[in-house]
């Protein structure tokens, strides 16, 4: 077991693009780190510089106290799942886990001992003698697991392991990769582009947008305080709502109306002029099911309505100004997203009854409201002491 | 489709199967038959697709074993000359087989593999190589051999065939290693094998059913090959059965021994049904299902 420590690594490619670009991250002995971001965000090819199956172009790669940069990926001591698992279909699944142990030449006894205490810890010890082909899905990401908890390794490195499941044994497997992984205790790198399993299975979350570092802090940390527009969009589902605001003093001016700021609030944004405003949906609330007291209240007509039972869903659109509009529509590319139009979603009780089509009274929880700086994407009213570790932030955290 | 229509169907399917199936195996028959015939009954005039009366004797002079129906023994020299073909034969195109597949293996390896430069110029060079016409290297070969002293040798042969049979081993085989998921490896790799154990413990395993249809078509070529084994051999050092067979002139140049020719045709054909049938069971397709999510 040992700690792993990421010092400006690069990866450049040969036509110069940097798929991964200066990233630094230090994960401590035992943690499950989560590495997330949108497909082509670097995740993977980080993951695979830190087991040796791509070169580092520059920087440091130390596990434990040894530079591992340039040693071949059977000289480092992890273990790696595939996100196809990438099983030895010729072998049995006792020798798929036995693999490694064969390599490193462990006598018969040793081996047997290993893989039956694996097979046990997964639940495998039925289906040794079979074959990868003829096992199911969920079997075959265990056995993946087993070959890679059989050999005591340095640390466990996870490509997307779960994103080949179905809906509901992704979320079996999810709880159990979280069992084993405080069980063995064992050092823990995650890829993944599910922020579900980013903010379940991590102690921290490095959140990646094309190579680039954005943020490294706990899931909470992340969801409370995004340090940028980026990482605000990426974490939280539904996503957070960006719409135009102006602040005239303690007052923000929203497209469908103005809300009273917090003074703490106010003041980091004073004077900036046109921004984005950051709301979740769940910050939005359906007034004649408040008592009045929370906050400020508009009435916006409420174009599709999805109710869930425990939740209902509403949907609001709104012309957003160009410089916004632009940024925005970046910002949903960058997301891999699809949005056709500028909307609100707001997350009310399910015990609200607005109507499709309807004009609703919609209350919203101002001191909950984040700013970002339109150009830059900045969050400017981050709080820096619980927001982890913000490399691009103009004032370091 | 209606029952009547499927009836029809599957009826159409058995006929066609049929006609194909006797276009195909009557010479074979016809072989089977003319060896167990003997001269004087190759030799008449309406010969009958069944022998008249059955015998051996053209398998004991072949093989040199037992007397012949008259009670003579069979002439030793034609059985020296066939079993020392045979012998040939197998040396040859086993040798020829086997070095073919393992430097296709590994070429078609780098090739599935490896990016390199020239990597087109490569396959193309060899695909070119493959289509080439063998007759119109005989003349420079037949030289060269001489001069290398390779004239009259199994080398002789060997390094030909080699050449003919590599280009479509390689593609061949390299098709098949282009199915295998990378992640195997690289999986290896981390599970602590270098590249070679990688290359030996999962790759070759997965790619058996190519490196089996590389080796089965390889041999085929080598053994039935016949411009170059009459070209570059003079003596049964180094001849081999097809060449050899055309020496079966017999007694009467205006009489040639059919039933001989047919029994060595024969004779020469159980090895491959035997190889095909042992490796027909390697050749299982779809040996990689399972390894990842499919």
């Amino acid at each position: 077991m040992a700690s792993i420590s990421i010092q400006h690594l690069v990866k450049k490619y040969g036509d110069g693009f940097p798929a991964v670009n200066d990233v630094s991250i230090d994960i401590a002995d035992g943690e499950f780190m989560i590495l997330v971001g949108p497909s082509g965000c670097g995740k993977s090819t980080l993951l695979r510089m830190i087991v040796g199956l791509e070169d580092i172009s520059s920087g440091d790669l130390k596990i434990g106290d040894r530079r591992v940069n340039d040693l071949a990926p059977r000289d480092r001591n992890l273990a790696m799942v595939f996100q196809n698992y990438a099983l030895y279909p010729h072998l049995t699944v006792y020798e798929n886990i036995a693999f490694p142990l064969r390599l490193a030449k462990k006598d018969n006894a040793e081996v047997d001992k290993l893989v039956k205490e694996a097979a046990a810890t997964l639940e495998l010890e039925e289906h040794l003698q079979r074959k990868p082909g003829n096992l199911s899905g969920g079997q075959r990401q265990r056995v993946a697991m087993g070959r890679a908890i059989v050999r005591q390794a340095d640390a466990f490195l996870f490509d997307e392991p779960l994103s080949n499941l179905d809906a509901k044994l992704r979320g079996q497997m999810r709880t159990e990769i979280s069992r084993l992984q405080k069980k063995l205790g064992i050092t823990t790198v995650y890829v993944t582009h599910d922020q579900t399993e980013a903010m379940t299975l991590g102690d921290r979350v490095a959140v990646l947008k094309r190579g680039i570092l954005q943020q490294l802090a706990t899931p909470r940390e992340l969801y409370d305080n995004p340090g940028n527009l980026f990482v605000a969009g990426f974490i939280g589902s539904p996503p957070m709502n960006f719409l135009p605001v102006e602040v005239d003093g303690t007052s923000a001016k929203l497209p469908f109306g103005s809300v009273e700021l917090p003074a703490d609030k106010a003041q980091k944004v004073a004077g900036r002029g046109l921004l984005i405003a950051g709301i979740r949906p769940e910050h939005f609330e359906d007034a004649s099911l408040t008592d009045g007291s929370g906050g400020s209240t508009f009435q916006a007509k409420v174009d599709v309505v999805e109710w869930l039972g425990n939740e209902t869903y509403a949907y609001i659109p709104f012309e957003a100004p160009p410089e916004v509009a632009k940024q925005l529509h970046q910002l949903e590319k960058d997301l891999d997203g699809e949005a056709m139009r500028t909307q609100l979603v707001i997350t009310l009780d399910g015990a609200s009854r607005i109507k499709e089509g309807e004009t609703a009274e919609i209350s919203v929880d101002a001191s909950k409201m984040h700013f970002f700086d339109p150009a830059t994407g900045e969050n400017l009213t981050v709080d820096p002491a619980n927001a982890g570790q913000i490399p691009g932030a103009a004032v370091p955290a | 489709m209606s029952t009547k229509a499927r009836a029809g169907t599957v009826a159409g399917t058995s006929v066609g199967f049929v006609v194909i199936m006797i276009w195909c195996l009557l010479p074979v028959a016809w072989i089977i038959s003319l060896s167990f015939k003997s001269t004087a009954e190759t030799g008449a005039g309406s010969p009958q697709f069944l022998p008249k009366d059955g015998t051996l004797d053209n398998y004991k002079t072949l093989l040199g074993v037992g007397k012949l129906s008259d009670g003579s023994e069979p002439d030793p020299a034609v059985s020296h000359d066939f079993l020392h073909a045979l012998i040939n034969s197998f040396g040859v195109a086993l040798i020829a087989t086997l070095l073919s597949v393992v430097f296709a293996t590994l070429a078609a390896y780098a090739i599935a593999r490896l990016e390199f430069k020239g990597k087109r110029l490569v396959l193309s060079l060899a695909l070119a190589i493959a289509m080439f016409p063998v007759v119109s290297l005989v003349g420079p070969l037949f030289d060269m051999w001489r001069t290398f002293h390779l004239f009259n040798t199994w080398p002789g042969l060997i390094i030909p065939y080699m050449t003919f049979t590599l280009p479509l081993a390689i593609w061949t085989l390299s098709a098949f290693f282009r199915e295998i998921p990378w992640e195997m490896e690289q999986a290896a790799q981390v599970d602590g094998a270098t590249s070679w154990q990688a290359f030996r413990k999962v790759i070759v395993p997965l790619a058996a059913p190519g490196v089996f249809t590389a080796a089965i078509l390889t041999f085929f070529f080598a053994w039935n090959e016949f411009v170059l084994a009459i070209s570059l051999t003079s003596t049964t050092d180094s001849r081999t059965v097809p060449a050899q067979m055309s020496f079966f002139v017999g007694a009467d140049p205006f009489n040639p021994p059919y039933g001989q020719l047919a029994t060595a045709s024969v004779v020469v054909t159980v090895p491959i049904i035997v190889i095909v049938l042992l490796f027909q069971r390697k050749i299982v397709a779809g040996l990689t299902s399972g390894a990842v999510k499919g």
